[in-house]
């Protein structure tokens, strides 16, 4: 199932929190929401989940709109909210049996449903406990089976790994990524690395609007991107290699990094490698390593967000 | 299976392995046993097998009882969130409303056959008319379910249980006493009868007495869904 968001505007109290937002989550994909606390990104996926209601735009889930099917679509989408609220009092079955019923899932299939989940997620040594007795990990994983639990077609996940130690965020991780593989996954998250090991389209926002959208890649290969080269050189003095380095033209800034080695930044396209080349050869140096060094998400993610 | 019976069950449950709903059923089983078999004005002392006394004993313990009750049943779920959770399932505001309001109800329901005891052996001591009887629980179930939609309808405004506790006593105490009370100052005037009409007690008494009158019945079911109206208008206006 696709999910088309075309315009999508949500004021509270005279401030815009999601501005004239629109894109396209695809089946089998996995969409990242990135972007920095008050982004935008929670109120999107509420209403997203039909929590909160557009003042503007629309959002279509194939041919299903909130206005015309709310109930069908609640029963196509999975939730996770952001701080997984769940039930203290009762235990991890019965929760999860309490949400099966909730989706008016037929009665034969409610156990096998139950038991589904709690082995995708590993809570079997967990299942009898009281949810209060929980660690964090197991709450975020009851939280994410919960929104699994009646097979949806698109899984919105809102900060699914926050507050988890590494060992738990590499388990969700897997089970975000296979569910990736057959499923519509919208995530919102402001951790980088969640982000760039997960999703395969990445949007950036920033104060309710996408400031970059695209796979990592695209995003690196951006148009605005710098190109970035690291380079050692020897054979001659540092102060006299920077001097010339700092007199090509080709290039915008550097950064002596260590040693003899330098972290230039030029405008992509220039032929930078072959202008450091003839220096070289002119001043009698050696190059010993000329590396392109890609643009990391995290610089793109800065970049983007300190636009505004 | 219907949403509404889902959440019943659920809220079954949750009251079921929680130690204050024991609390509260042995506190309104002995406080009512206390009043009626053993107080000054006990049925001994006044010897007379009275229904009515009995059921004006356990209409007022039922005042203290119901916001302990209902003070949870949504300020709860506003606190910690889970409303999120409920509403991005196939539900809608009145479903969950109806499913808290039947399993509190339900809940009131045990209480009270906790006390058929008391009816029984009241029936035992001398001559009842089971009738009255039959409409004193009736008369019971209709307050109650007033004072239910009123408590849940205050938790929807809080997220804080205790706020929700005193703000629905202080309502109810207005239906309970106050009503009969200004109407009583008021003497024969239209507004008096306004307070009256919306005093609880004198429909209460009126059932209790054996008279189902039509008028009763449309007052409960008025306050009834009124307060779950109000309740339902806050929650979805919190949505928006």
């Amino acid at each position: 199932m696709n999910v088309i968001v075309k315009d999508l505007t949500k004021i509270f109290d005279y401030q815009k929190a999601v501005d004239s937002l629109s894109f396209e989550a695809k089946k089998g994909e996995i969409l990242g929401l990135l972007g920095p606390y008050g982004a935008g990104k929670s109120t999107t996926l509420k209403m997203l989940a039909g929590l909160l209601r557009p003042n503007q735009g629309s959002i279509h889930f194939d041919n299903y709109t909130y206005e015309k099917n709310e109930s069908k679509i609640k029963k196509l989408i999975g939730y996770l909210p952001e701080k997984n609220p769940l039930y203290d009092a009762i235990s991890v079955t019965d929760f999860l049996f309490y949400m099966a019923k909730l989706y008016d899932i037929p009665r034969y299939k409610v156990t096998s449903r139950v038991l589904d989940m709690i082995s995708l997620c590993g809570l079997e040594n967990e299942k009898h406990k009281l949810i209060k007795e929980l660690s964090k990990g197991y709450r975020q994983r009851l939280g994410i089976a919960q929104a699994l639990i009646h097979d949806p077609e698109v899984v919105l996940l809102d900060e699914p790994t926050t507050g988890l130690d590494p060992n738990q965020t590499f388990g969700i991780r897997e089970i975000i990524k296979t569910l990736g593989q057959e499923k519509t996954v919208i995530l919102g998250s402001h951790i980088l690395s969640e982000i760039e090991n997960t999703c395969d389209q990445v949007m950036i926002m920033s104060k309710g609007q996408i400031m970059a959208q695209g796979t990592t890649a695209e995003l690196r290969q951006a148009p605005n991107s710098d190109f970035s080269l690291k380079i050692v050189i020897k054979g001659g003095e540092i102060p006299a290699i920077q001097e010339a380095l700092n007199q090509l033209p080709q290039i915008k800034s550097l950064q002596l990094q260590h040693k003899q080695e330098f972290e230039v930044h030029c405008t992509p396209g220039q032929e930078i490698e072959r202008a450091i080349f003839e220096l070289c050869k002119d001043n009698d140096w050696y190059i010993t390593e000329m590396t392109p060094v890609q643009m990391r998400l995290e610089d793109i993610f800065r970049k983007v967000t300190q636009k505004q | 299976m219907n949403p509404v019976k889902v959440i019943i069950n659920k809220e079954l449950k949750v009251i079921f392995n929680s130690l204050l709903f024991y609390i509260a059923f042995t506190v309104f089983f002995c406080t009512t046993g206390f009043i009626y078999w053993l107080s000054q004005g006990n049925i001994f002392y006044t010897g007379q097998a009275s229904l009515g006394y009995l059921f004006t004993v356990f209409n007022g313990v039922l005042f203290f009882l119901i916001p302990a009750l209902t003070m949870k049943s949504i300020s709860t779920e506003k606190r910690d969130g889970t409303f999120q959770l409920l509403f991005s399932k196939p539900i809608k505001t009145w479903q969950l409303l109806a499913g808290k309001f039947f399993a509190i109800l339900i809940q009131v329901l045990l209480c009270l056959a906790l006390t058929l005891p008391y009816y029984i052996t009241i029936a035992c001591l001398g001559h009842v008319d089971h009738a009255v009887g039959f409409c004193g629980y009736l008369g019971l179930i209709f307050t109650t379910g007033c004072y239910i939609s009123i408590g849940i309808f205050v938790s929807s405004l809080t997220s804080n249980p205790l706020i929700a506790f005193f703000s629905t006593f202080a309502i109810t105490i207005w239906f309970q006493f106050l009503f009969e009370m200004l109407s009583s100052w008021l003497g024969n005037t239209f507004i008096a009868s306004v307070f009256m009409y919306l005093s609880v007690n004198d429909h209460f008494d009126t059932i209790s007495r054996g008279i189902i009158d039509s008028k009763d019945i449309v007052y409960f079911i008025s306050i009834i869904s009124l307060f779950l109206a109000l309740a339902r208008y806050v929650i979805c206006k919190s949505r928006i």
